[in-house]
Parts: structure tokens; sequence; C-alpha cells
């Protein structure tokens, strides 16, 4: 495949959207996304992510102000259809009256791409996809995860600098998304292009995702790597939305945060009559209750075959989730020991 | 009562009536239709006697016409009405439906007021050219008059569809490099396939049976209601007027059909 390398770099500034109506649905948001980078944009319903891949993909204008530039090139003002963006649709959105081969070659023929040249360019990316054999099969006969492929066929086709995916997952069952997710990765890698992928589920975007743009209500509350975002969240919202925490709240006492079932040591000399900790329920060890600084009682087990998830209470002053290795027999109303290194306590700020 | 004889208990009414008030006066027109001097030939006078062809093509040429013109005025208006909301669409909309109300009689009275020897049109006309112009009681105006009611018939159609258009399809045509002519041609178009089928067929035998206008406007326009009702009363020719107005539903029916079958690949592909 040559079509690597062609992505361009992408600089939002200052772009926000308010609609007609007076809804903000984005505040001032300002980004900058690396030449073949893929970017998440990740968040609940509503937090503005979709405004945000529209004002990059020029369905939508930013209010007076914002900027999207793509190679250094200001793009505000021009439309979609000259921006040479490839998009894929939470719906696919295949024309329903044109083949497979034909909606994968639109967007050439529309470029007065020749014949030949077309016809070469669909079968190299039907292979690419893995849908060979559906080529002349109309939409209606295909199934979700053919659609899914054949809308990205389609959008990459045209050799796009970038690559624009709203949530195309999420149509499709949880099997199937697993698997697509994977493929889906492999591409990403092999094409090369800047991407911007929006979805709400924070598996997808830990595993696509060179970075993660986490947005909550209109704006952005945390940009970093999935490990950055995972490990160091900024605050409570990012904590609680990546993955699974604990957010303790308790106030620190010579080093260490005061727990009813226990003190807990901490690494770095913050002080505070009240601090907000995040703990990461697979950084917890159960340990034996005699010997524990923390322990607690257990409220209930949830064994899910790799581990199980023990509910404890008693140790902190809401019950704290623990993921423990399945070997562990243990079982309601033992009283277990905890203990937790304290690199894995993270400090967040105090929610005002 | 078994459930089968309660089923058929209940159609009896239209039962009844199908065969009262359809299938019976069917059979006799088609009878009395051959009832006259030369017998079955008698069906064959529409297309073979000179004036008769005249009329049939000029009513189908009308009804084509007027269909055509409906559709591309109709899916304008339907496709901007569904997609805009601005002050007033409510009674905009409202005001375009309003000829369904109106027979036939209503809008040949409504089209003299505009294009009669008294009309606006005429009036308008004489203060700047100082020419009359008129043209009510020829063909341009029972195709006005057919316009008039035939676009509210198709605009409700089309905007339904049009409600029920994928956005994304043209957005996605979009970012694929469509302009704004192609994303029409390529997406919406055929996406609105069906329903130009459906509410133009009923355009157009709307068009080709209409009779309350041409009748208020008209003396000297040939369209075949017209032609059948002059020679029932005026003529009491009864055979000949049964033989055309069997004829008349035949060939309708029979354009309809075909329209249907060569739009069939189309509607099929827009699915």
């Amino acid at each position: 495949m040559n079509t690597a390398g062609h992505g361009a770099a992408v600089q939002i500034e200052a772009c926000g959207k308010t609609f007609a109506d007076g809804t903000r649905a984005l505040d001032p948001a300002t980004l900058d996304i690396a030449r073949g980078e893929t970017l998440v944009l990740l968040g609940p319903s509503g937090c503005g992510k979709t405004t945000m891949l529209r004002i990059i993909a020029g369905l939508e204008l930013p209010d007076a102000g914002g900027k999207v530039l793509f190679d250094g090139k200001d793009m505000t003002s021009v439309p979609i259809e000259r921006r040479n963006v490839g998009m894929v649709f939470q719906s696919y959105a295949l024309f329903p009256n044109m083949t497979v081969a034909d909606n994968i070659a639109y967007g050439l023929k529309i470029r007065g791409v020749a014949k030949d040249e077309r016809a070469a360019r669909v079968a190299e990316l039907v292979a690419l996809t893995n849908i060979t054999g559906l080529e002349n099969r109309r939409i209606e006969q295909l199934s979700g995860g053919q659609r899914q492929r054949v809308a990205l066929a389609r959008a990459v086709a045209i050799r796009p600098g970038i690559l624009l995916l709203d949530e195309p997952l999420t149509a499709l069952d949880a099997a199937l998304r697993d698997r697509l997710r994977s493929e889906l990765n492999r591409l990403l890698r092999a094409l090369g292009i800047t991407t911007i992928y929006v979805t709400h589920d924070q598996a997808e975007a830990m595993e696509l995702g060179d970075r993660i743009v986490v947005m909550r209500k209109g704006a952005i509350a945390q940009i970093g790597t999935p490990r950055e975002v995972y490990f160091a969240p900024r605050d409570r919202f990012v904590a609680e939305f990546i993955g699974a925490a604990n957010i303790v709240e308790a106030p620190i006492d010579n080093g260490e945060l005061i727990l009813p079932g226990g003190r807990l040591p901490i690494r770095d000399g913050a002080t505070g009559a009240n601090a907000t900790v995040m703990i990461r329920p697979e950084t917890i060890r159960v340990t034996d209750a005699e010997a524990a600084v923390l322990s607690g009682v257990i409220d209930s087990i949830s064994f899910v075959g790799d581990r199980q998830r023990i509910v404890v209470s008693g140790a902190s002053s809401k019950p704290l989730n623990v993921d423990a290795p399945n070997t562990i027999l243990a079982k309601v109303g033992d009283r277990i020991g905890l203990s937790i290194a304290p690199d894995a306590l993270r400090m967040l700020p105090s929610e005002p | 009562m078994s459930q089968r004889s309660f089923v058929w208990f209940c159609l009896l009414p239209l039962a009844v009536v199908t065969t009262a008030f359809f299938l019976l006066p069917m059979a006799r027109l088609v009878v009395a239709g051959a009832e006259g001097p030369h017998g079955l030939a008698g069906y064959l006078a529409i297309l073979t006697e000179g004036r008769y062809r005249a009329t049939l093509i000029n009513t189908v040429l009308l009804a084509a016409a007027t269909t055509v013109v409906t559709l591309i005025v109709a899916t304008i208006a339907g496709m901007f009405l569904q997609r805009h909301r601005f002050p007033g669409r409510a009674v905009l909309i409202a005001m375009l439906t309003f000829p369904l109300a109106f027979p036939g009689v209503v809008v040949g009275f409504m089209i003299i007021l505009l294009a009669g020897r008294q009309g606006l049109i005429g009036d308008l006309s004489n203060r700047i050219f100082g020419e009359k112009l008129v043209f009510a009681y020829s063909i341009y105006g029972l195709f006005l008059g057919y316009l008039y009611f035939s676009i509210p018939r198709v605009i409700l159609t089309i905007m339904a569809a049009v409600q029920k258009l994928d956005v994304g399809l043209e957005e996605a045509a979009r970012s694929l490099g469509a302009s704004p002519w192609a994303v029409q041609r390529d997406v919406v178009l055929p996406a609105l396939a069906p329903a130009f089928v459906a509410s133009g067929a009923i355009a157009f035998a709307t068009a080709m049976g209409a009779f309350g206008t041409a009748f208020t406007l008209a003396t000297n326009i040939d369209v075949l209601p017209m032609l059948i009702y002059t020679e029932f009363t005026l003529a009491a020719n009864f055979a000949t007027s049964a033989a055309l107005s069997v004829g008349l539903g035949l060939i309708t029916w029979l354009i309809l059909a075909l329209a249907r079958t060569f739009s069939g690949s189309a509607v099929a592909a827009a699915g």
C-alpha cells in the first residue's frame, strides 16, 4: 500500500460552537494533531465530541474566532467537499442505490479518476478490508460488520489527508465490536493517515488512540496518552470515566491517609484536612487481616473468570472495589487486609 | 360461527357495495360501448377516428406535462419546506395544501379570475403592453389549473419522503467530494424515486380524468373527459361515450403500469 504518509497535520484554534437556539455545544477548544497520529475524542453523549469532529470535517462552522488548519493552511471556510477528508458515520451512510464497488469508487468517480484505475483501487481496498467477493452486492444484502468495512473502504479510497470516524463500531454487537476494533487498529497503523476517532467507549479509546482527548460538557477535561489518562487522571471525572476507580476522600496526617479501616502511607508529602484520592481496583492487594495496615469486611464477590471483583466495606468511608486474583478463596463476611503501594494512590484536586 | 365465516361476513358490505356500484356499472359500460352502430369496432374509434385520437393525444400530453412540472415544483418546494424552519412555515404549508379542498369547478373559476377576460393578468398586461393577455380558456389555462391542484397531492408525499432521508448520506457524498448538484443527482433523487413514482401516478391519473376544471374553463378545450361529456349529453351518443370512457380508463392504467415497470429498477435501486 502506498497510502502511508499522506496524512495532514490538524490544528484547531479556539473552536467553539453555539447553535442557533443558543445551546453551547462546545467551549472554545484548541488542539494540535500530529501528522499520522490517531487521536480519540472520548466522552459521554452530549460532551461535544461529535461537534468537534464535525467542525474538523467542515460540516459545522465554528463560532467566530475559531480556526481549523490542515498542514498550516486555514480551512475554516472551506466546505467539506474540498477538504479531502474521509469520513465514516455511525449509521455508515452507504448509498443504497449503488453496489459495494460503486460505493467504494464513488469518491474517485467524482474526482474523475479513469475507470480502470478506479477498479484497481477498489480491488486493493476490498482486499485490505477483507470484503473480497462482495463487490457486486447491494448494501441491504450486507451484515453490519460488512457495512462497517465498506464504509471504511469508501472513506479511505480517496486517499484522504484526514480520516474521521464517528462512533464507527457502536452499532455492532459486542463480540463483533471487539474483533473489528483490533482489525481497525491494524488498518489505521498500516494506512498511517491522521485519524480522529469519536467514541464513548473507553476501551476503544485505549486500544486505538495514540492520544485521548477526554471531553465533558463541551470542554476538554484532559489530553494525554492512554497511559497518562489512565494512571494520571487530572480530575475525578476523568478518573471515573476511564476504567474503574475508587475515589476516597479522607484527611491526611503525617504522610498517611487516615481511613476508618486503618492508615495508608502516601508517596509525596501532601497534607490537607481533606484529600481526594483515586485508587484503581487492580492496584489493591489482598493480604492477611492481622498484619495489614488497612482492613475491611467483604460485602460481595463477583467472579468474572480471569479475576474477581471484591467489594470491601469498613476500610474506607465508602466500600472499596478490589480486583483480586481468581485464586484467592474468600467469602462474604470475611475480614481481609488490604495493601496498596504508595505509588498507586493518585491525588486529585478536590471538587469545588 | 367459525373464524372463517366471520371474516366473510365482515367482508359482505364491501362485496355488496363493490358489486352494486363498481362492477355492475363497469360491466354495463363495457357492454354499452359495443352497442353502437359499429359494434366492438366502436372501441377502436378512440384510436382510429382522427378527432378522438387527437383528443386522446392532447389529454395524455397535458397530463404528462402536468405530472412532470408538478414533480419539479413540488420536489423543490417540499425539500425546502421539510429542511427549513422559518416563521410562517406552517401557514405556507397549509396554503399549499389548500387546493385539496376545492372541487375542480372552483379551481377553474380561480383560473378565470386570474387569466380570464376580466382577469388579473389581462389587466396587468393591458396596462403595461396595451394588450390583454387571456389564456384561461385554452389548454394553458387548464394546465395551470391542473398544476394548482396536483401540487398539494405531490408535495405532501415528497415532504414525507424527504423527512425519511438519512442526512448522513448527503454528508457522506459531500465528504467524498461531491458538489451540491452531484449530491442531488447521485443520492437525493435516487432515494426519492419511489415517492416520485407514487405521487406522479396520482397526479397523472387525476389530470387524465379531471373534468370540473375543464368544464368551467371551456368551450374549446379538447380533453377526453370533455369529449365524453359532449358525446353523452349533447350528441346522446351512448355507445361512443361508453367506449371512450373505457378507453380513457384503460389507457391511463396502461401508461401508469408502463411507468411503474420502467421506473421499477430505479425504485428497487433506491431500496
